[in-house]
């Protein structure tokens, strides 16, 4: 049933410039019964837009080759999780999961704060209503999921790196990321808009924020264990434009979580918000634009496009408007109080946005950089990984002590004595460690010595308050320790939560500096492995046994070299690299073999690079320690991240009164 | 078109006509007064910035206690900032109680 699909499209399309046009003259006019006629508009689009997907969901799970699109991305022997999965993996369906992402969030963020941001809602559905038409309007015009042809026998098949579990779940959560944080984009136009300028935006979107925070947190940790795991070079983070897509607008939003705060306890700081806020959100447009125009060279795009100018006017139009809008409110975003003192919390989170927002453009020029070459110069210029490198240690490294020192300031002055003291135990620990690493001849690599030396710092001080806090509670409330650290957390979830997310960063910090400064490699030369031969590495011997091939593994040949693994007489395992061959698509994808200790983080990694006629192979060998400390601390982050999420009823009762919510009609 | 589509375009576009227009459909005739967006006056707008302001200066005293119980903020540096941001957090008390 294309049709039914393009029908829901165009209806989508309608219903969404219905809530632009019919919501902008409703704020304006302050007509209520058309405002909740445009929210109805809104959320009436997520309908149609559920029922699109609905419709292409279908064709792809009963391998409908009459759509063009079903048959450029599936074929008939494809698993049904992948078939699936191919909603987004071409251009056109993950349009259509934006979309339906977008107004999903849209509609539950209207209709949750219909009451408690009634000022700010009437324009923020508008502002939704921008950006749902114009992807509304690319599926329709530019890049319709929906078009048919005279069914082939079979399709295309799906590209193989993107036939792995991560796959079904990686891009839906980077889009639930990139796509979440249009919601504070709209609160932060809509307060601007409004006039509304006081902290009920930054109520409202908080969780959102939040939430598409962690979304965009976890789907890049997806995203690096599946190139870890599937691509086949060994390396979970190659800087890729794509990859740094993703990065960009997290940094941002890194920012912007921090900086909001000392906007709620001090009422400074609500022009830089307003600016994250907006650069969070062109960032993630700029990422899909990287994405899908297929104007850069990476590993990610799939397609050139013709959708790359309709994206660029877009970002351009946002970008103006935007500015132009916060440039306008500017009176209305003084601040009320100054920085009292260079030591204090507020000062750290300043210096810590400062830092990331740095890390974030340096980033940005990096990627853009290729672009600006070609536009000026004619000739693509790249740039490689040692400048990410380079700016990834030095403004990384810093807010990676920043961290550390930041709890432990207090909010508005501290005196050097007191700093002195509170930061006396971190700090030792800190040259500890340091000293030990030195000792014990990790001192090669002077980024990796300072990243765990700091990360020790941050560590001790985390650990600090978790226990001062948890001893100050109970002297007051009286009982166990237990229980007075249970409600410790309980009453103060973003604060201890954050410190749970630092220390997830903290083991991602320490995997990194492990797992890049201290990797062993081994490649074989010019002479191809033979069976019988072995190879040492890191102090353990890999011994060949000899090439074994399954000529028909559902929809591929898999072929695979297999080691056997000792550590002096120990024998730790076996170990097969491999290839695989997919017979529609005509691809090879490298298979790589990891072998994991979580006693001690270490990896073992071995990927085959090739073979000869007469058996011999050629492969490489990368020892990791400590990275699987990256995988753990997306645990500790989402652990994190669902403490400071989790609702707080004495929050919401204290928000209701200052609001004058109690008792408010449902009016709009 | 298969008529199984065409049946379900037209509901979708029907529920979704419906939805749009069901504030007008259930409030047909209303004054010009009752359609008006709710607005805060300019005292309500005051209101709610001062129990802003109270709110962000008890957070701030109730936070300055938690530091100092629990050995962030030294016992002079308590005493040179309990003061001014009790007088905040009474004004703006006072104020809202006006």
């Amino acid at each position: 049933m294309p049709e039914l699909g393009r029908a829901a499209l165009i209806l989508c399309l309608g219903l969404s410039l219905y809530a632009t046009v019919a919501g902008s003259l409703a704020a304006r006019e302050r007509r209520r019964r058309l405002a909740v006629s445009a929210q109805n508009a809104l959320i009436a689009a997520f309908g149609a837009a559920a029922v699109a997907s609905a419709v292409l969901l279908s064709a792809l799970a009963r391998h409908d080759f009459s759509f063009t699109y079903v048959a450029d991305h599936t074929s008939r022997k494809l698993p049904t999780l992948y078939a699936l999965s191919a909603f987004w993996g071409g251009q056109e369906g993950s349009l259509l999961l934006w979309l339906l992402v977008l107004l999903g969030y849209a509609s539950a963020a209207v209709y949750f704060n219909r009451v408690a941001a009634r000022e700010v809602i009437a324009w923020v559905v508008p502002t939704l209503g921008v950006i749902a038409s114009f992807f509304a309007l690319l599926l329709v015009a530019v890049a319709n999921p929906f078009q048919t042809q005279a069914a082939p026998a079979d399709g295309l098949g799906l590209n193989p790196s993107l036939q792995n579990p991560y796959f079904a779940i990686h891009p839906p959560m980077l889009y639930l990321g990139y796509v979440g944080l249009s919601v504070p984009f709209a609160f932060a136009m809509g307060a601007l808009l409004s006039g509304r300028t006081d902290e009920r935006w930054i109520v409202a979107t908080r969780r959102w924020t939040l939430g598409a925070w962690t979304f965009l947190g976890v789907g890049q940790l997806l995203g690096a264990h599946w190139a870890y795991v599937e691509v086949g070079w060994g390396g979970y983070y190659g800087w890729d434009p794509v990859e740094n897509a993703a990065l960009m607008p997290w940094l941002a939003a890194t920012a912007f979580l921090h900086s909001v705060m000392v906007q709620e306890k001090k009422g400074m700081m609500k022009v830089w918000n307003m600016l994250l806020v907006v650069l969070a959100f062109c960032l993630s447009i700029f990422g899909t634009f990287l994405t899908r125009s297929g104007i850069i060279t990476s590993i990610h795009s799939f397609t050139q496009s013709s959708i790359g100018p309709w994206f660029l006017g877009f970002i351009c139009l946002i970008t103006t408007a935007s500015l132009l809008l916060v440039f306008k409110r500017l009176p209305l975003l003084r601040a009320k109080t100054k920085l009292e003192s260079i030591i204090s919390r507020e000062a750290t989170f300043l210096y810590n946005n400062l830092l990331l927002v740095a890390l974030c453009l340096t980033i940005l020029w990096g990627v853009t950089y290729p672009l600006l070459t070609q536009a000026v110069l004619g000739q693509t210029v790249t740039v490689g990984r040692p400048y990410y490198d380079f700016f990834l240690r030095v403004f990384g490294l810093p807010l990676l002590l920043l961290m550390g020192i930041g709890p432990l300031i207090a909010w508005r002055r501290a005196s050097w004595s007191s700093v002195r003291r509170i930061l006396g135990i971190p700090a030792a620990v800190s040259l500890a460690v340091g000293g030990a690493l030195i000792g014990l001849g990790a001192g090669s690599s002077l980024p990796g010595l300072f990243a765990y030396s700091f990360a020790a710092f941050v560590l001790a001080s985390i650990l600090l308050e978790f226990v001062r806090g948890t001893m100050a509670r109970q002297a007051v409330a009286g009982g166990g320790y237990g229980a007075a650290f249970v409600e410790l957390v309980a009453r103060n979830r973003r604060r201890y939560g954050g410190y749970v997310v630092h220390a997830a960063i903290v083991f991602l910090a320490i995997g990194i500096a492990g797992s890049s400064a201290y990797q062993s490699t081994y490649e074989t030369g010019t002479k191809a492995l033979m069976p019988g031969d072995s190879v040492t590495v890191a102090g353990d011997r890999y011994v060949f046994r000899g090439l074994t091939v399954r000529p028909n593994v559902g929809n591929h040949r898999e072929l695979r070299a297999a080691f056997d693994v000792y550590s002096g007489n120990t024998y730790l395992g076996r170990q097969a690299p491999g290839q695989n061959f997919y017979f529609r698509e005509q691809q090879t994808s490298s298979e790589m073999s990891i072998a994991s200790s979580w006693l001690t983080g270490e990896d073992r990694d071995m990927i085959l690079g090739g073979t000869t006629k007469t058996g011999g192979v050629f492969v490489k060998i990368l020892v990791k320690p400590l990275i699987n400390l990256i995988w753990l601390a997306g645990f500790i982050f989402v652990a994190g991240c669902l403490i400071t999420l989790w609702p707080d009823a004495r929050e919401v009762r204290r928000l209701a009164e200052r609001y004058g919510e109690v008792g408010a009609r449902v009016r709009a | 078109m298969t008529t199984f589509g065409l049946v379900l375009g037209a509901l979708l576009a029907i529920g979704c006509v419906v939805a749009v227009s069901r504030p007008f459909l259930r409030e047909p005739a209303l004054a010009a007064d009752a359609d008006r967006l709710y607005e805060p006056d300019a005292a309500e707008r005051r209101r709610l910035s001062l129990a802003e302001e109270r709110d962000r200066a008890l957070s701030a005293l109730k936070e300055l206690e938690f530091d100092h119980r629990t050995g962030k903020i030294s016992d002079e540096d308590y005493r040179t900032t309990i003061g001014p941001l009790r007088r905040q957090a009474g004004d703006a008390l006072r104020a809202l109680e006006r």
